[in-house]
């Protein structure tokens, strides 16, 4: 081992900003627990005013927080050892955002494999079926729930379909932004990060299309029984990241506008792609399991 | 073993450091692993003090049958809180704060891989356990469904405070994955040159692969609760039939985290254990290998498992054999530790002090709960213990004369490193040995009212159990008061009373932390040392 990599590993001095990223996660556990309760009982109170100041905190304490560090990191206090310490970080928490899907992927293919089936007398359930729902058949997508609400499918060509190209791409252009920014092609770089945030950008304003469509014209809700769930919160959880990642990258770019980065010191923006790359693979699976299958 | 050439007390020789800021700011704001790890156990031990004061609210109303004290509503927030503050604010954190101040020091490093993040995943569980708490004073209490939350108690069934209890178990997660998170880059990229794998304490190993546990289940954790609060406020109908769900889905979905997470409260109680037993035997650990391999088959065993706690579900026959004997299988890895701790003792030069104390009744007792596991891992015998007192017997060996002995046992041997000042030897012995006939005068007549029936999570009861129950109650208060004492000599510890101790502090200790000096210098290993 050389003996450089020992250089001396930066222990940052104390700083404000964990604590108030604390504070910032308590208002907002505070406050969407209370909107939630005020929303569903139709009562009136602060919940809402809390979760934004939540996230106003959070956001502000970002923005400190990675002030400071990209200061740290200009000033040149960081050494290789502590780059791999970052990297390791981010990638141990998207190994726990894949887990986080797994838990909703766990969900619908127990419904679909094993709760349904079930329902519908398959196995040795057949009096489950005969005494609560003697009428339903199991089916896959449920399009009429064992307590009898309706609702259509959703197809796999179309808005899905183009979706599904459009963020392919898009993980392509971030590769290739990456190979530039490795080969400090600076304009290649600015081109391909950018075009990379727009096809986001466009991937979700086609998502929320395919959700008011859904809505208003196929009856598919988030009431609407498994599928209608399944559906709804994995596609909505892997916008909220494919938003948070088009984020992301969108301050990357500012970021490489400034100036910042450099071939072979790029944490920031290396974590950014890794995220865009992950969100793609999680769509990929929910192309397959959600839409086609 | 492993020897530091380097110069160890270069306590002067930092120039950027300053020496902590006075004060409050100076806990708030900190960045240092030693003090985080003061805070995590500090707070796991309010917390322990918490969520025992609604144990005691418990058993004061089983003392005798009937409903004398509480409401049965009041009764199960109590057993539910109760469940939620020791696993998620004792238990784990109080492993997490040993994590930070030991595993830096194990290993040779100068802090956590990111000191910033652990101060904040640290400071998160104050506010999230404040929700927790003050959700009892909610309209319609706090959430009373059992610390599993099965739905639909904890949809159709239970009250608004339900959403702060998903948001702040969500918060929890966050700090636990972050903390994980920690720990593991710490230990994959901070090891000092020459600290190679097979070389590292086993508290470090088995706090590696908890740390996998952890970032592996408890996003599984926040994806129960999320469906939780959109069965419960947004109609989808994840464990609801008609919607085609299923409410055996949501035990599926929370033993697949439940589980993992039982040995994420165990695997680092392990560790601590193969620490001590080796310094009062003055031997080597017996099987270092062994050890390792067994943790991690364990950890990776947890995963397919979970089913064993739903056998009077209704699974499929092939299922329930599955899980039963996956089940059984854990037992082995599990039976070589025990081995590998008694033969390290064997022929050893063994001394009793107070951390040997705790590790030998954590040996013979959490072997008591891994025996009763065993039995409630035949499926058919299941179905005549589950949900009685005997799985209340079963968990309560391994959590608290298991996972609680081991911290307490931890607590002593470290203590004396970190204030640099020997504890009340007079005091601990008294601790030790008032907590230990109380806690089985408290938990092994459980077994017995277990096996003739009395089921668990119920105020009132059949009179034949009266006895029993008030021998148990009595126990408890008794296990409950014999903590105060503890509590007295963890104050007088933190002011610094006491005869000062030597680097090495107990003769047959080994081990970085164990070089340094007494009390641990606020930094450590700026430059990291060479170990041989
Ligand atoms: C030898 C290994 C073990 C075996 C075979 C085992 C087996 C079991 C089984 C079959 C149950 C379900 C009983 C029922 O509900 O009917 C159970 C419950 C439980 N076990 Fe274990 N166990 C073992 C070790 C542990 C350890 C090490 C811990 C924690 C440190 C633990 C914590 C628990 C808890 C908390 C429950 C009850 C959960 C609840 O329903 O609230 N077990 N165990
Ligand atoms: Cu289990």
């Amino acid at each position: 081992m050389a003996q450089q990599e020992y250089e001396k590993y930066y222990v940052p001095d104390s700083s404000p900003w964990p604590i108030v990223g604390a504070v910032a996660l308590f208002l907002i556990a505070v406050g969407a627990g209370n909107f939630v309760i005020e929303q569903t009982k139709g009562t009136s109170g602060y919940g809402g005013y809390i979760l934004i100041a939540g996230f106003a905190t959070l956001i502000f304490m970002l923005f400190g927080w990675f002030r400071n560090q990209i200061h740290e990191s200009m000033t040149g206090l960081y050494s290789a050892q502590l780059g791999r310490s970052y990297r390791q970080g981010m990638a141990w928490f998207i190994f726990s955002e894949v887990m986080f899907f797994g838990a909703f992927f766990g969900a619908l293919f127990y419904a679909r494999m094993i709760a349904i089936p079930w329902l519908g007398g398959s196995g040795n359930n057949g009096a489950t079926n005969e005494v609560l729902w003697p009428t339903f058949q199991a089916m896959w997508p449920l399009i009429e729930t064992p307590g009898g609400t309706k609702t259509e499918a959703m197809g796999w060509y179309g808005l899905p379909l183009i979706n599904t190209v459009i963020l392919l791409i898009s993980s392509v252009t971030c590769h290739f932004a990456h190979v530039a920014l490795e080969e400090n092609k600076r304009g290649r770089l600015k081109l391909m990060l950018g075009i990379t945030v727009l096809l986001g950008a466009i991937f979700m304003s086609l998502q929320v299309e395919e959700y008011i469509h859904a809505y208003q014209e196929m009856g598919l809700t988030l009431q609407s029984g498994v599928y209608g769930n399944t559906f709804f919160l994995l596609t909505g959880f892997h916008g909220l990241h494919v938003t948070l990642g088009a984020i992301i990258l969108f301050i990357m770019l500012l970021r490489i506008f400034k100036g910042h980065f450099t071939p072979d010191d790029h944490f920031a923006f290396q974590a950014g792609s890794w995220y865009w790359h992950f969100v793609d693979v999680v769509w990929v699976m929910l192309f397959f399991f959600v839409y086609i299958l | 073993m492993s020897t530091v050439t380097e110069t160890l007390h270069h306590d002067d020789d930092h120039h950027e450091h300053h020496a902590p800021p006075a004060g409050i700011k100076r806990w708030l704001y900190t960045t240092n692993h030693k003090d985080i790890g003061t805070l995590y156990l500090w707070f796991a031990f309010i917390m322990f003090l918490t969520g025992g004061a609604m144990a005691m609210v418990i058993r004061a109303e089983l003392f005798q049958p009937g409903l004398q004290i509480v409401e049965p509503h009041f009764f199960n927030q109590m057993t539910t809180v109760h469940g939620l503050i020791m696993v998620f604010g004792a238990v784990m954190p109080a492993f997490t704060g040993l994590a930070n101040w030991l595993v830096p020091m194990m290993i040779g490093a100068p802090d956590m891989a990111l000191p910033r993040m652990n101060n904040w995943s640290f400071w998160i569980l104050p506010f999230a356990f404040l929700i927790l708490l003050s959700s009892l004073f909610m309209e319609g209490g706090g959430p009373a469904f059992g610390w599993t939350f099965y739905a639909p108690l904890s949809t159709t069934y239970s009250g608004d405070s339900t959403a702060l209890f998903v948001f702040s178990v969500h918060i929890m997660g966050i700090s636990s994955i972050m903390g994980a998170i920690n720990v593991i880059v710490t230990i994959f990229n901070m090891r000092a040159p020459g600290m190679t794998w097979m070389k590292m304490p086993l508290f470090v190993w088995t706090w590696l692969i908890t740390a996998f546990l952890l970032i592996a289940v408890m996003p599984v954790l926040a994806g129960a609760v999320t469906m939780v609060l959109t069965d419960k406020f947004f109609g989808t109908s994840f464990f609801d039939a008609a919607g085609g769900g299923d409410p055996v889905m949501f035990q599926h979905i929370f033993w697949f985290f439940g589980h993992p997470e039982v040995y994420i409260m165990i695997l680092p109680a392990f560790g601590i254990i193969s620490q001590i037993v080796p310094t009062f035997a003055r031997k080597r650990l017996f099987g270092y290998a062994s050890m390792v391999y067994a943790t991690a088959s364990i950890a990776l065993l947890s995963f397919i498992v979970w089913a064993h706690h739903m056998f009077t579900t209704g699974m499929p026959v092939f299922a329930e054999m599955f899980f039963m004997l996956a089940t059984m299988l854990i037992s082995v890895p599990t039976g070589v530790k025990v081995f590998n701790w008694v033969a390290t003792m064997w022929r050893g030069s063994l001394s009793f002090e107070v951390p040997m104390l705790f590790a030998l009744a954590f040996i013979v007792l959490f072997t008591i709960g891994g025996l009763s596991g065993l039995m409630l891992a035949i499926t058919p015998v299941d179905f005549q213990y589950h949900d009685t007192y005997f799985v209340v017997a079963h968990f309560h060996y391994v959590l608290v004369t298991g996972a609680i002995f081991s911290i307490m046992a931890a607590v002593y041997y470290w203590l004396p490193k970190w204030t640099g000042k020997m504890f009340d030897i007079t005091l601990a012995k008294w601790h030790f040995w008032c907590s230990l006939v109380s806690v089985n005068v408290l938990f092994f007549p459980m077994h017995f009212v277990g096996l003739a029936g009395m089921p668990r999570r119920i105020p009132d009861y059949a009179l034949q159990f009266a006895d029993f129950n008030k021998w148990i109650s009595l126990g408890g208060f008794a296990f409950g008061l014999s903590q105060l004492i503890f509590l007295a000599l963890l104050i007088k510890a933190c002011r610094k009373k006491g005869e000062p101790v030597s680097d090495q502090v107990w003769e047959g200790a080994e081990g970085l932390e164990w070089e340094i000096p007494s009390p641990a210098p606020y930094h450590t290993f700026e430059t990291p040392p060479v170990i041989k």
